[in-house]
């Protein structure tokens, strides 16, 4: 139950937008310049749309979520894309018993 | 680990389809609030919300902002403030409801739920005040709510209380005429009420619950129509199958807000509703799911039997989502607040007969529903008096929340905005059961033991 471990800090990043060069690259610098550790990457494209998925570990940032979020989606409509993260709870206990 | 296909699932129903926690609900007992001095009690009570809830908001934009779920009301709920307004020997209960006001604006709710009495079985002195004092309270705030049991199964209905709230409706809905009768939006008639509802106008905070707790309202009519028009012309096993699992995934999210918030404000977690509460929003409505079976238009033959599927399957699913589930739970068939809905009665398919017909079968009555402005108490109470009936017979809540919109007539639409959204004008009968109201009395309760 999240009630029990809520101080994990996996979260999970969702791009959703138009493919171009240099999203990947975009979002893990902000990532990186933070000093949020990418755990995993998965990408697809939907027709013509990408949508990636990357899993990182917050642990050692000194950002908050609500702040993060900001970042990204300022990256992502630098880059015309949408960028999003979310803690992981929200996946996991939605489809996790 | 999550898959792709489950993380892809997850962000699709929130971003696409609606899917939403519609409301955080604190609920706060005001039972050490009662005091014969008017100022006193309103102070204390004011004191006793503002303190309670001063982070409600601020934690659920957190929770909301985390997860990234839409949270769209924190709102809170009162022990019935006919219980704590008795002790005070008022000619009327205004002043309490003008503090829950103040106390509902200062923490920033929408609404604040519990401008209540309960009285299935007859009327304490108190009960007959709060009750008389329903219209100019909603008239004079903006935030309050009301509610009054009428009957319960095991008390038989109050018919005399059925008569006075025809009353009471009809002065709300003058009192506010030129808002369209908006005061009626924020008053509801029950039979059977749940205590832990956290779903306004119906909310407050029963005397069963503890000091304050946290109670979880989710929904999302668009998930489930989406998962049910994927399946196509599946067989009904297959359909209440979807039906169950997408509630299933709904309930959890609410489930996992519901903790996370108690938590955080350091109050018990209550309950979570999982109802499935339509919006004015497109792609938001429990009468588009319905549709999306294969009926032509909500309201057709074969209505009230996809309502029972869905109702039933929504509650299979959410049952094994949280081991906490309570409220209302199952699907709310509002009018004004649903743009299917809307669209079956502007089209002629969907009547007021036929709403009370697919009332048997769901979690709420009659709900949000316009009549013309001339619709006589008398009528009204009739109408209550046939929707708690089916609630007291068949062991389930009912409600009745219904607006003689003054100055209209059926073919016209009442505008309320916001959630409460807009509602074309329902015909009632129009032969009289004055005499029949007028009796006076209590239906006896029904006997137990011999259903059917």
């Amino acid at each position: 139950m999240c009630a029990q471990e809520p101080k994990k800090n996996r979260i999970i990043v969702t791009v959703l937008g138009p493919d171009r060069v240099g999203i990947i690259a975009g979002v893990a610098r902000v990532l990186a310049e933070n000093n949020i550790n990418i755990l995993d990457i998965s990408q697809t494209i939907l027709q013509e749309f990408l949508a990636m998925i990357m899993i990182a570990d917050m642990e050692k940032s000194r950002i908050d979520l609500s702040t993060l979020k900001e970042r990204l989606a300022a990256k992502g409509s630098e880059l015309g894309v949408r960028i999003d993260a979310q803690h992981e709870d929200a996946f996991r206990f939605m489809h996790r018993i | 680990m999550l898959t792709l296909a489950e993380i892809m699932e997850t962000i699709k129903m929130v971003q696409e389809e609606n899917l939403d926690i519609r409301t955080i609900t604190m609920g706060i007992s005001l039972r050490d609030c009662a005091d014969p001095d008017l100022k006193r009690a309103c102070r204390k009570i004011y004191d006793k919300i503002t303190r309670l809830a001063s982070r409600l908001v601020a934690v659920g934009e957190e929770i909301s902002r985390e997860y990234g779920i839409p949270i769209v009301h924190k709102r809170i709920s009162v022990t019935p403030i006919s219980l704590i307004a008795e002790c005070s020997r008022q000619e009327d209960y205004v002043e309490y409801a003008l503090t829950l006001d103040a106390a509902a604006a200062a923490v920033g709710v929408n609404f604040i739920g519990g401008f209540s009495a309960l009285v299935h079985k007859g009327f304490t002195g108190g009960d007959r005040i709060l009750i008389t004092s329903i219209p100019a309270a909603l008239a004079g705030t903006g935030r309050v709510c009301a509610s009054v049991n009428v009957a319960t199964t095991r008390a038989g209905i109050n018919m005399d209380a059925v008569y006075l709230m025809g009353r009471v409706i009809k002065e709300t809905a003058a009192r506010t005429a030129e808002q369209g009768g908006l005061g009626c939006a924020k008053l509801v008639v029950f039979s059977n009420v749940p205590e832990d509802n956290p779903f306004m106008a119906g909310a407050f905070h029963g005397i069963g619950e503890p000091e304050c707790t946290i109670n979880v309202g989710v929904s999302g009519p668009g998930v489930v129509k989406n998962a049910v028009a994927r399946v196509g012309n599946a067989d009904f096993g297959t359909l209440a199958e979807t039906v169950k699992k997408t509630a299933f995934k709904i309930t959890r999210m609410g489930e996992l807000v519901g903790r996370l918030a108690a938590e955080r404000l350091g109050v018990p977690f209550g309950i979570v509703d999982l109802s499935l509460a339509p919006t004015p929003a497109v792609g938001d409505s429990v009468a588009e799911i319905l549709e999306a079976m294969g009926l032509e238009r909500c309201g057709t033959h074969g209505t009230t039997a996809a309502l029972a599927l869905l109702n039933d399957a929504v509650k299979k699913g959410g049952a094994m989502a949280s081991s906490y589930v309570g409220g209302l739970s199952g699907a709310f068939i509002p009018v004004s607040e649903d743009a299917g809905m809307i669209r079956a009665v502007e089209g002629g398919a969907l009547s007021l007969d036929k709403l009370e017909a697919m009332t048997c079968v769901c979690s709420v009555g009659l709900d949000m529903i316009a009549v013309p402005g001339d619709t006589s108490a008398e009528t009204i109470a009739a109408i209550i008096a046939d929707e708690v009936a089916i609630g007291v017979i068949n062991n389930k809540t009912t409600a009745v929340r219904i607006i003689p919109a003054p100055g209209k007539k059926v073919g016209d639409n009442v505008t309320f905005g916001g959630l409460l959204g807009e509602a074309p004008v329902m015909a009632v009968h129009p032969f009289s059961a004055d005499n029949f109201v007028r009796r006076g009395g209590r239906i006896p309760a029904p006997i137990q033991s011999l259903t059917n």
